[in-house]
């Protein structure tokens, strides 16, 4: 009996141990499991079953029905396929050009260096206030916008020389990672002026830059950890072979990343696919995208549990698959740099 | 996007003229290549984040309306700020103020209390910087009047007091952080062991994290319905058959939390296991040689361990809990009344009221009080805890 609450050894509870784990461990497997479990037998529930109250096994307590997936799938089909091919879209395409241009950028902050200049910067900064308190007085957005560029180009030719104090690379890589602790409502409204004059509201186009913007933050943050890992060596050889930076970058390095750059991909994939404010703003009817369509849901149906039930399903199916294929490169690629610190 | 430059091998093929040509192009290209890495992604930021914060800060200051054909644009003066502070209900987002319950002195004093200590740690230390003491005033003053007012709105006895948005965001914020992070914490221990079916926990454990927010407020409003909802026998044996949790303003926060933590403690818990399984085995070998008890063994090796993942992750958490919205909106439409808004649906809700302005000031506090509690974490605990 003593041997029930003996430990194996140190990595390895006792028996009693192993017992109490196990049932904490499944204990929160079903907290976890149990809402997607009612959400996956909604979906095949008659409207009846759901408003006599609850029933819980298919086959047992209630008869599954596929009505609610042909309801989505065959007659609303297009009001169904249209966002998701949207979601497909804008979350595909932003996440592949937020990858390349975060990579890209994160590998010249791991290996070149650069010393931006404090006064050219300051320079810069004022130059777009006097351009926005410009267009504020009632100057034309265009006139505003060149003279501003005019301005700046004269000063950092004739001060720029004089310029000693600069920035290094941790400053440009914590300026490009901290973007992300701003709230998007905080620039959103902008942008959404922005589009509007450039006709481009309610496209992909303006979901998929505003995603890109999003989103590089991460990429740049997770990939630097990543190539500050991979030898230097291998690169230098590279050099001296004659390959120019490009093709190293991405015949030597792109591929030893692999892992990293599959984690962060879904990662990045993943916050595009969910993305609901942005797509809130910035979408009207054509580029609506899946969140928006689950989230009009109440409003247009009333709580119609088996038809959400099925839209969200078919939305975090892709994800879940994902996830589960993956989730090596999650815990071991990915969060290299959270645990690092 | 790489724009690969030409290889010897390429040159090569080319007819002689063409190949130098594209030599010189070639060696172009490499002496600007780092400016070619990384203008890129600065000019992404610089016109997707940068300006539009710019131009935001202006534009709280101002009235915008969309007419026919353009913008119609004034200045506005603070105007639009005194209207969030201390407007109408519903514009607002300071709550409702009164005098706080005795808990809620015992709680401001002991804020009160903690700040004295940490200030007296450092002049104590002895490294006074006129920088060091500006942020450590800043912080104490920010912290002061934060708690002042969660204590005011929150911990009242007369029940006249209200949070507002800000009080609303912020104890999403702490209160779901803090939850996630003990079951992250403790969940990843558990697993941690060597359990066979291990594999099997990980996988499932993440699966939450994925969902969209929009799907996971649907999902617990289901399972929230006390009539149709399959908890149904457990309300009925507790007396609460018609008892329906967005009517109150405290149940339907709750509600909102519960969504919260339901989906992001997969993310402490998998990054906290990553640490976990990170640290060396001797030392904790040799302690349990030399007798240790389980919880000293966690204390004094497993914890020191983990201190810095775990200030990573809840900075994450921090960074992306300020901007919630979609559980809030879709799970309980920010009711009863506004109880349940948050900092970035009360924006978007002027936004819809089209008082532009009102919603750029209103997202400019939620970015001021994001930013100041971000920073002081990374300064005080973050930096800290990492730098060991």
């Amino acid at each position: 009996m003593q041997s029930f609450f003996k430990r194996r050894s140190i990595w390895q509870p006792s028996p009693a141990g192993m017992l109490v784990s196990y049932v904490l461990l499944g204990a929160w497997t079903l907290v976890v499991l149990f809402p997607l479990y009612w959400l996956f037998i909604t979906s095949f529930k008659l409207p009846i079953h759901v408003n006599d109250g609850p029933v819980y096994l298919p086959f047992v307590d209630f008869q599954p029905s596929l009505h609610a997936w042909q309801y989505i799938f065959v007659d609303v089909r297009n009001d169904t396929m249209r966002p998701y091919l949207n979601t497909i879209i804008v979350g595909l395409s932003s996440s592949l050009i937020a990858l390349t241009l975060g990579s890209t950028a994160a590998y010249a902050l791991t290996r070149f260096d650069f010393r931006p200049k404090l006064g050219a910067i300051g320079l810069f900064v004022g130059c777009v206030i006097l351009a926005i308190i410009a267009v504020a007085l009632g100057v034309p957005w265009q006139v505003a916008l060149i003279s501003a560029a005019v301005i700046f180009g004269l000063l950092l030719q004739t001060l720029g020389r004089r310029m000693k104090a600069s920035l290094g690379n941790d400053d440009i890589a914590f300026w490009m990672i901290s973007q992300r602790i701003l709230p998007p409502i905080a620039t959103v409204i902008p942008i959404y002026v922005m589009f509007q004059q450039l006709n481009l509201l309610d496209t992909h186009v303006a979901l998929i830059t505003t995603y890109v913007a999003a989103n590089l933050p991460i990429v740049v943050w997770l990939m630097r950890d990543y190539f500050r890992n991979i030898p230097l060596e291998l690169e230098e050889c590279a050099a001296i072979d004659g390959a120019s930076r490009f093709r190293t970058f991405w015949s030597i390095v792109l591929p030893l990343s692999t892992p990293g750059l599959v984690a962060t991909f879904l990662f990045v994939l993943v916050f595009a696919w969910n993305e609901y404010l942005l797509a809130l703003f910035l979408s009207l009817s054509d580029v609506q995208t899946m969140p928006l369509t689950v989230a009009a849901q109440n409003a247009t149906r009333g709580p119609q549990w088996w038809y959400m039930s099925v839209l969200i399903l078919i939305m975090i199916i892709p994800v879940i698959g994902m996830a589960i294929a993956l989730e090596r490169y999650i815990s071991k690629g990915l969060l290299v740099g959270a645990v690092k610190g | 996007m790489q724009p690969t430059a030409p290889s010897q091998a390429d040159a090569s093929l080319a007819p002689p003229q063409e190949a130098g040509r594209i030599h010189a192009l070639g060696s172009r290209l490499e002496r600007m290549s780092s400016q070619l890495f990384i203008w890129p992604a600065v000019i992404v930021i610089l016109l997707l984040s940068i300006f539009p914060l710019i131009i935001s800060l202006y534009l709280s200051f101002a009235q915008l309306k969309f007419v026919k054909g353009g913008l119609d644009l004034n200045w506005f003066g603070v105007r639009n700020y005194r209207k969030i502070l201390v407007g109408t209900e519903q514009k607002q987002i300071l709550g409702v103020m009164d005098t706080p319950s005795l808990v809620g002195w015992l709680l401001f004093g002991l804020v009160v209390g903690l700040l004295a200590w940490f200030m007296l740690r450092w002049v104590r230390r002895g490294r006074i910087t006129p920088l060091g003491l500006l942020g450590r005033l800043l912080f104490v003053g920010g912290m002061l009047a934060l708690a002042w007012l969660m204590v005011s709105t929150v911990g009242t006895t007369s029940g006249k007091g209200r949070p507002g948005a800000l009080g609303v965001t912020l104890i999403y914020v702490f209160v779901g952080i803090f939850l996630q992070y003990l079951l992250g914490l403790g969940l990843a221990l558990l697993a941690a062991q060597s359990l066979p079916g291990n594999r099997f926990f990980r996988v499932v454990f993440l699966l939450p994290m994925m969902i969209t927010p929009v799907g996971v407020a649907y999902m617990f409003r289901m399972l929230a319905d006390t009539s149709k909802g399959p908890l149904k026998p457990l309300w009925i044996s507790a007396g609460l058959v018609d008892y329906s949790w967005i009517d109150s303003p405290w149940s339907a926060r709750a509600a909102v939390l519960i969504g919260d933590i339901w989906q992001w403690t997969p993310f402490v818990f998998i990054v906290l296991l990553a640490a976990l399984e990170a640290q060396p085995l001797e030392p904790v070998e040799a302690a349990t040689v030399d007798g240790a008890s389980r919880w000293q063994i966690f204390r004094f090796i497993t914890w020191p361990n983990i201190v810095p993942a775990s200030a990573t992750i809840v900075l994450i958490r921090m960074i992306e809990a300020f901007k919630i919205v979609d559980l809030p909106n879709v799970l309980t439409n920010g009711g009863p009344g506004t109880a349940t808004r948050s900092m970035t649906l009360q924006a978007y809700t002027t936004w819809r009221a089209t008082d532009i302005g009102g919603s750029a000031a209103t997202a400019y506090v939620l970015l001021i009080v994001a930013t100041f509690i971000c920073v002081s974490f990374v300064n005080f605990v973050h930096h800290p805890a990492t730098e060991g």
